[in-house]
């Protein structure tokens, strides 16, 4: 037990004060700087870095917080190995980029540690509109807490027990464990923010009473459940989905046991890396990755593909699963060869069954990371609201919806991205917000 | 190899490094150990009246990580007795009869006190006496160190009583804490000095403690402002030999002192004017085995460059340090910048816009910043070079102007002559 403890150390550990000073003192402090453009929610990261250099952590902090309600969230669960690290200039003088994601925890973890206050909400009363935030995830969070600030009466609806949607229950642990999300979530939530967890709006509130109640409401709900294979075998006990096994891991560490001994991961994503590495770090013997398609065309990071292979991951490209066989559970996985035709409209070329290239895999678990499905089933009680591939149709600027009386950020609106776009979204949709209302008071 | 001998106004030296007055030269086995490190030379830390020193003595200033930029001291000359460091310098000198080991001195200004511990220190075996007539604190208040060497009729009043009686050259150390270090430079001059060392240390105060509002370093929380010393003052170092070296009523030899930590530091020194070089603070910082890369760092610039002594390289700048108004208006350069090794990061128009001259465009390209210079504003400042991360990405390039040079002398003739018509 201690040995997979120790396997879900934090990848990427704190910095020493000094180590945070020293790697501080590297930054450039670049002019118009690519960090703060390649951020989503456009941190100032060389001046947040300059006050950790001198020694104004609270004032880094704030710097960080004021651009991003979740720093402390995103300076690790970020890939920061594509945003602002893989734009930092030091990458061009043949050195190692400054390590923002580090640095950017260092600042944050010292105000959360003091528990600083480091803004007010605006003294407003009476509140100058009320708000519904479906969903207390990233978006949910961000939205909140901005509107929050400018004086609205904010109240988040959030269906599970814990709030921070997949930042809580979705994040490999090795990267964030729960407890720092919520502690997080508790700092952020000073601010006056009244949240109701357990409560499923269209169940237990309908649509109908929050329209009644509020002035705005905003869908910051996520995706739902993991796609199906739709091969047969498929609801033999040993097939999970993904999410499902992160989420039990993450919530009960102490009693989290591998997927199988043999675990095959069917999909292409960041979330089937963690399924990986999640399974070998908890005691699997033999990992298999399925992908229908070659590493290039592969949607995961190429960081966390080499996460994978580093923990002894077998890849399997250009394969797909046909079917589950077992007497009672699962036994095996029945795939096929796949060869890779013109491209698509994804301009990703196209995989194609090659008949008579099936072959079996011993395996006892099989996990789906193969996407999610939206959240259909909220979305048919809201007038007016169209799609957009597999999020919402959103101005990107105000973030509304086609029903006006709606916005939507993070997932549930783009798909399925990172945490910081979900918090970028959501404070944007708070702006939007706040003009929409100001509008029609005015 | 290249000669490395030099001679220091008689006094010889296997090579131009020397350890400067102070803690590295304490005691003899200090000594003992530099000169089996390579140290060619050692000036023993001040002798004198022993003296009561305070806890704590040090403070420094670091520079984004880097320590010590800039050393400060609160210390005063030896604590030990006379006798005892005599002693150990007459032991130094006759196991190491070809280093030079020079008598670093101060005592109250009388002539019978001078003489007396002249006498001494020749008698221990000194190859030369240095007098320190530059240390900033606590001595002055007694009226030794900087109290002498700021006033120059006390400088050469007190080298005159010294070459009454010594018969190995004397050394005059000069404190930069004064207006213009010709003037003491002088008056050791018109006493009789053989050599000048400088430069002492500054007067400074490295920091205040924000908590408890003492400066550095904290004496039971109050302090006194010390004498500062390292990196951070060779440049004006630099500046006070080259002027001393310079001077036509000088003319003395100069051992260089202030900031010395690599080969290249020693050269530059050696360029201005020095013929021995002083080190303290690296010592204190890394060790005596700094010497090692001193010697080596200078050997291969000595045979890189075709010169076959070091002592060829003594005053070679001289000619190239001028006043102002001797410096060309008409030479022009501006700033040429290889977009191959530029990174973008736009503080080379963040510089020129805020901070110089407004003659460098930005625009966003790629996520990165692109930035044009505006041959046409360039004045030739030098400032984006100075402050671009990329080694030999900005460059100063010469602009033929087709006018011939012109000083500010010549300027001032032109205007006149146009202007009188």
């Amino acid at each position: 037990m201690a040995e997979i403890r120790e396997r879900f150390g934090e990848l990427k550990p704190a910095l020493t004060l000094q180590e945070a000073f020293a790697e501080a003192s590297r930054c450039l402090f670049c002019f118009d700087a690519p960090c703060t453009r390649a951020c989503p929610t456009h941190i100032d990261v060389p001046a947040f870095i300059k006050k950790i250099a001198s020694g104004n952590l609270r004032g880094s902090a704030r710097t960080i917080f004021s651009a991003n309600v979740l720093g402390a969230s995103c300076a690790r669960v970020c890939p920061t190995e594509v945003l602002c690290e893989g734009a930092c200039v030091m990458n061009d003088l043949h050195d190692r980029p400054i390590a923002i994601g580090r640095l950017q925890r260092h600042a944050t973890d010292w105000a959360m540690a003091r528990n600083l206050p480091l803004f007010a909400p605006k003294p407003m009363p009476p509140a100058p509109g009320s708000v519904a935030i479906l969903g207390a995830g990233p978006a949910g969070l961000a939205c909140a807490v901005e509107l929050r600030l400018l004086g609205y009466r904010v109240v988040v609806f959030e269906a599970s027990d814990k709030p921070g949607g997949l930042n809580t229950y979705g994040v490999a642990e090795y990267k964030m464990n729960q407890d720092c999300s919520l502690k997080e979530i508790d700092y952020v939530l000073e601010r006056g923010v009244e949240l109701r967890l357990r409560t499923r709006v269209g169940t237990d509130l309908s649509i109908a009473q929050l329209e009644q109640e509020f002035d705005a409401i905003f869908l910051g709900v996520g995706l739902g459940g993991v796609h199906r294979l739709g091969i047969p075998g498929e609801d033999l006990p040993g097939v999970i989905d993904a999410l499902t096994f992160i989420a039990d891991l993450k919530s009960h560490p102490a009693d989290a046991r591998p997927p199988g001994r043999r675990v095959a991961v069917v999909g292409g994503g960041n979330t089937a890396i963690d399924a990986v590495t999640q399974s070998i770090r908890l005691g699997a013997e033999e990992v298999y990755l399925i992908y229908r398609r070659g590493p290039e065309e592969m949607p995961a990071y190429q960081h966390e593909q080499a996460l994978a292979r580093r923990d002894g991951c077998c890849f399997l490209f250009q394969a797909a699963p046909v079917r589950v066989l077992g007497s009672g559970r699962v036994e095996a996985l029945e795939c096929v060869k796949m060869r890779l035709g013109p491209a698509d409209a994804s301009g990703r070329r196209t995989p194609v069954p090659i008949s008579g290239s099936e072959f079996r895999l011993e395996v006892d678990a099989v996990v789906r990371a193969t996407g999610q499905r939206p959240q259909e089933a909220l979305f048919a009680h809201i007038s007016k609201l169209e799609r957009q591939g597999a999020g919402l149709r959103v101005d990107p600027q105000t973030m509304q919806t086609s029903n006006p009386r709606y916005f939507a950020g993070g997932d549930c609106a783009n798909g399925g991205k990172e945490v910081v776009n979900a918090v970028a979204e959501g404070k944007r949709a708070a702006l939007g917000i706040h003009r929409f209302l100001e509008g029609h008071r005015g | 190899m290249a000669d490395l001998r030099v001679s220091l106004a008689g006094i010889e030296s296997p090579n131009p490094f020397w350890l400067a007055s102070g803690p590295p030269t304490n005691t003899g086995d200090q000594v003992m150990r530099a000169f089996d490190a390579g140290w060619g030379g050692a000036v023993w830390k001040t002798i004198g009246a022993p003296i009561v020193n305070v806890s704590s003595r040090y403070s420094s200033v670091d520079l984004a990580g880097v320590r010590m930029m800039g050393l400060n001291n609160i210390e005063l000359i030896t604590d030990r007795p006379i006798e005892v460091n005599l002693r150990e310098l007459a032991l130094v000198k006759k196991r190491y009869p070809r280093h030079a080991v020079i008598a670093s001195l101060m005592v109250e200004s009388t002539r019978e006190a001078w003489h007396d511990i002249v006498k001494r220190a020749e008698d221990a075996g000194a190859d030369g006496h240095e007098l320190n007539f530059g240390c900033p604190h606590g001595m002055s208040e007694r009226g030794m160190g900087s109290a002498v060497g700021q006033v120059p009729d006390y400088t050469c009043q007190i080298v005159e009583w010294v070459k009454q009686v010594a018969q190995r050259p004397v050394i005059v150390k000069l404190t930069p804490n004064i207006t213009d270090v010709r003037y003491p430079a002088r008056a050791a001059r018109r006493g009789g000095a053989d050599a000048i060392s400088l430069i002492n240390t500054l007067n400074s105060i490295t920091g205040v403690d924000l908590d408890t509002f003492t400066p550095r370093p904290d004496v039971g929380g109050r302090s006194s402002h010390g004498g500062y010393c390292g990196p951070a003052v060779k440049p004006i170092a630099l500046n006070m030999v080259a002027e001393v070296a310079k001077d036509p009523e000088v003319e003395l030899p100069v051992s260089g002192i202030g900031g010395i930590a690599s080969w290249k530091d020693a050269v530059e020194f050696l360029l201005l004017g020095a013929t021995t070089v002083q080190v303290c603070t690296a010592v204190m910082h890394y060790g005596f085995r700094i010497v090692e890369d001193l010697i080596d760092g200078l050997d291969a610039y000595l045979d890189e460059k075709g010169f076959r002594s070091v002592r060829e390289l003594t005053g070679r700048a001289k000619p190239n340090v001028t006043r102002w108004e001797e410096l060309d208006l008409n030479y022009q350069i501006i700033a040429h910048i290889d977009y191959d090794k530029c990174i973008g990061c736009g503080l080379c128009y963040l510089a020129c816009n805020d901070g110089a001259h407004q003659s460098i465009a930005a625009e966003p390209e790629h996520g990165r910043t692109r930035v044009t210079i505006l041959e046409d504003h360039c004045v030739g400042c030098n400032l984006c070079n100075l402050v671009c991360p990329v080694e030999g990405c900005i460059t100063m390039r010469r602009v033929e102007t087709g006018k011939p040079p012109m000083n500010w002398k010549d300027y001032q003739r032109q205007a006149s002559g146009a202007s009188g018509g």
